[in-house]
């Protein structure tokens, strides 16, 4: 468990949805990748649908600051202050859950608890949870702010980096959402012209 | 090991099923004619693929065509978005109930369950079905793109008239070789055949000129080599055994108008026929060619009330048998009696017509001789019966251009529509060849047991040999893309269900062998059973 990339702590969650803060300014887990979180006997598994950088206080906008810098990175470095007003947080839509060691692609029981840490997910357990198409039409359901097609793209494309032969990951999964948008061919297209390679 | 095709989405038992191909599976691997297997939860079917098309999900694929260029579009739409369906016609149930594992296949009665997986069907499957070479079956050939062997069960065969069919050059004359050979291994009956083109005693010749043997070469203790032209059998250095004559007095009234169209006579000619028979008897021919006074003439045709003219149109047309230089007024031998010699005994007769193949003698010819050869059987048949002795030997009666005799207006007068009505009655048969089927009969080619057709374009000839099989249109689409040569589709009484097939191999060295070989193990293996 230790090697596990720790992204961040829940701070809202839903049946559907969790949201969680990154420990780092920036460093949020890539749109379309697998997170997840809970405890052993627990665990839910998400995909990063949304993220945003935004200030601590809701009230106070950030102001421009780079007038007299030569570089992004001199801002920060003159204003230190900076990463501790803003936080970055992402938003991630859960596509199924694990219970002792049974993986259901489906929502779970419970949503995530407040303050639960969020971790990215290890190329073994993405490949392990890609095994089953099933979360596709939870994705492509979801009513999220985010265009479905982008976000099952970008999704399909993270968990293919896993695979040892990503096309063949890509062609299946392809095959897989023919099925499911049979009758939404544009939609269709339009996640095709995004995923191949 | 099969191989999994895909699965069945819908169908019915008299439209045969719908299957929705894999996508593993290509569409361009599949052929009209080949045979599958349905694996129903109870019974396993057996059918074959009759159709097969293209399908697609969403109908505005077909409006706004994907980028099939990119190999991944082309690779996730294939089996998914765009399919290939095919049309199955089941036609057995082979094993899962008791019936079928204790009497072999049966016929399908239901239909499997939706979803219910399709395979290719193995070899094994096949020989289940098709049998395999045995005492009773002879290897014909194999199933279109198959190497199982398909067997014809020629007891079953013979029972019964049956037909060979194909336009000109398709390998009607190479099949009836091998389903000849095959009669005269593998069955009880012995044949007569009307040889008209030489092809099947001695030897023939094959569409590239090349020289393929005969039945007289292959088999020289079993087949008698009649001739009708014993200078052209010289000349071809044909070994004959009986140079067949003719006599005026075989001539009957009946094969006169049976010839009507082919010698140009009239009506009242042929009717005239008939009183010229009655008054003058079994001489009636030679009497009516003989030249008379005027005066005679006219008492003559005044007392039988025959016009002149008329008697002017038979007489040219009476001529015309008479030129044939096989009538003789008085023959030194009885045909007849020599051919029943030698059916008796199993040996099978090719009557070969030399140089005259023109219809009119062969009409003449075959009809005469049949006519009185089945009268033969006919009357021995029936002392058998009466006296419950031996039935005389099965005969199977073959005739070339059978459209000929067996058309609608002369089909009443021939022997050969009464043979193939009665059918195994008298134990006489007829195996038909000819390429323009639908001008035969149709009261006659309903009663053919088994038929087999090379390929056919005519629509009229396709019905005609089509007409009142079950799943006449799945067999129609089969049968049209036949190809050219050496492919045939074959149904009815003599096998389960119907298969197109590739004839075996006539012609080469091996092949010869692989006929004369097949017969002797035969014997050998009877042999080793009397040792048991």
């Amino acid at each position: 468990m230790a090697e596990k990339e720790r992204v961040g702590e829940v701070i809202e969650a839903s049946t559907t949805t969790l949201t969680a803060q990154c420990y780092e300014l920036y460093e949020i887990p890539p749109l379309g990748s697998l997170v997840k979180t809970g405890d052993s006997s627990a665990e839910l598994y998400a995909i990063v649908y949304n993220a945003a950088t935004t200030s601590l206080e809701p009230g106070r906008r950030p102001i421009a600051r780079g007038k007299d810098e030569t570089s992004e990175e001199a801002i920060y470095r003159s204003s230190p202050q900076l990463a501790k007003l803003l936080r970055s947080e992402f938003g991630a839509v859960v596509v199924g859950h694990k219970e002792g060691d049974r993986l259901y692609h489906h929502l779970p029981p419970q949503p995530a608890r407040i303050h639960s840490f969020v971790y990215q997910c290890p190329p073994a357990e993405v490949r392990e949870f890609g095994q089953s198409f099933d979360f596709l039409n939870i994705l492509l359901n979801a009513g999220l702010p985010v265009p479905a097609e982008e976000l099952v793209s970008a999704a399909l494309r993270q968990m293919s980096r896993a695979h040892k032969d990503p096309r063949a990951f890509l062609v299946a999964a392809g095959k897989e959402l023919a099925i499911l948008l049979s009758g939404n061919l544009n939609q269709l297209k339009a996640i095709l012209g995004r995923i191949k390679q | 090991m099969s191989e999994r095709l895909g699965i069945v989405v819908s169908g019915s038992l008299t439209k045969g099923m719908e299957v929705k191909l894999d996508s593993s599976a290509s569409i361009e691997d599949m052929a009209v004619g080949r045979f599958v297997t349905i694996e129903g939860a109870k019974r396993r079917f057996f059918g074959m693929i009759s159709e097969v098309s293209l399908g697609m999900t969403d109908q505005r694929l077909a409006l706004t065509p994907p980028d099939v260029a990119d190999p991944f579009i082309a690779e996730v739409l294939a089996g998914t978005s765009t399919f290939g369906t095919l049309h199955v016609s089941p036609t057995l149930v082979i094993g899962g109930d008791a019936a079928s594992l204790l009497e072999g296949p049966q016929p399908v009665k239901t239909v499997p369950s939706h979803f219910s997986v399709v395979n290719l069907a193995s070899e094994r499957d096949v020989e289940l079905v098709f049998g395999s070479e045995d005492a009773k079956r002879f290897f014909i050939g194999n199933p279109l793109d198959m190497e199982t062997k398909l067997c014809l069960d020629l007891e079953e065969f013979v029972k019964r008239s049956n037909g060979i069919f194909g336009k000109s050059g398709t390998g009607k004359t190479f099949l009836t070789r091998i389903l000849l050979i095959g009669m005269l291994q593998k069955s009880q009956a012995v044949n007569l055949v009307f040889d008209m083109h030489n092809e099947y005693g001695w030897e023939g010749s094959s569409e590239k000129g090349t020289k393929v043997k005969g039945l007289k070469q292959l088999f020289p203790s079993r087949v008698a080599v009649f001739t009708l032209d014993e200078e052209n059998s010289r000349h071809r250095q044909v070994i004959t055994d009986f140079a067949v004559k003719i006599g005026y007095d075989e001539i009957e009234p009946a094969d006169i108008s049976l010839l009507r169209q082919t010698l140009n006579l009239t009506e009242q000619a042929t009717e005239a026929v008939y009183r010229l028979r009655q008054r003058f008897g079994k001489d009636w021919l030679s009497q009516t060619l003989e030249t008379r006074e005027p005066e005679e003439t006219r008492t003559l045709l005044d007392e039988l009330d025959i016009h002149e003219s008329t008697f002017q149109n038979l007489r040219r047309g009476l001529a015309t048998i008479q030129r044939l230089p096989f009538i003789e007024p008085k023959p030194p031998t009885n045909a007849v009696k020599a051919i029943l010699e030698h059916l008796d005994r199993g040996t099978n007769v090719v009557l070969e017509f030399g140089r005259y193949r023109d219809i009119t003698a062969y009409i003449l010819v075959a009809n005469m001789l049949s006519r009185r050869i089945y009268a033969q059987y006919q009357e021995r048949m029936e002392k058998a019966m009466a006296e419950d002795t031996t039935r005389p030997t099965p005969l199977v009666i073959t005739i070339e251009e059978a459209h000929k005799f067996l058309n609608p207006e002369v089909a009443s007068q021939t022997i050969f529509s009464t043979i193939a009505r009665e059918m195994r009655k008298y134990n006489v048969t007829l195996l038909v060849i000819d390429q323009r089927p639908s001008g035969i009969d149709s009261e006659v080619m309903s009663q053919m047991g088994t038929k087999i057709t090379c390929l056919l374009d005519n629509e009229r000839d396709i019905d005609s040999v089509l007409a009142g099989v079950s799943g006449r249109n799945e067999l129609k689409s089969v049968l049209s893309k036949l190809a050219a040569k050496r492919q045939a589709l074959v149904f009815g009484h003599a096998v389960p269900m119907p298969v197109a097939f590739q004839p075996r191999e006539y012609g080469s060295a091996e092949s010869y062998r692989g006929f004369t070989a097949s017969g002797k193990t035969g014997t050998k293996e009877d042999i080793e059973k009397l040792w048991e």
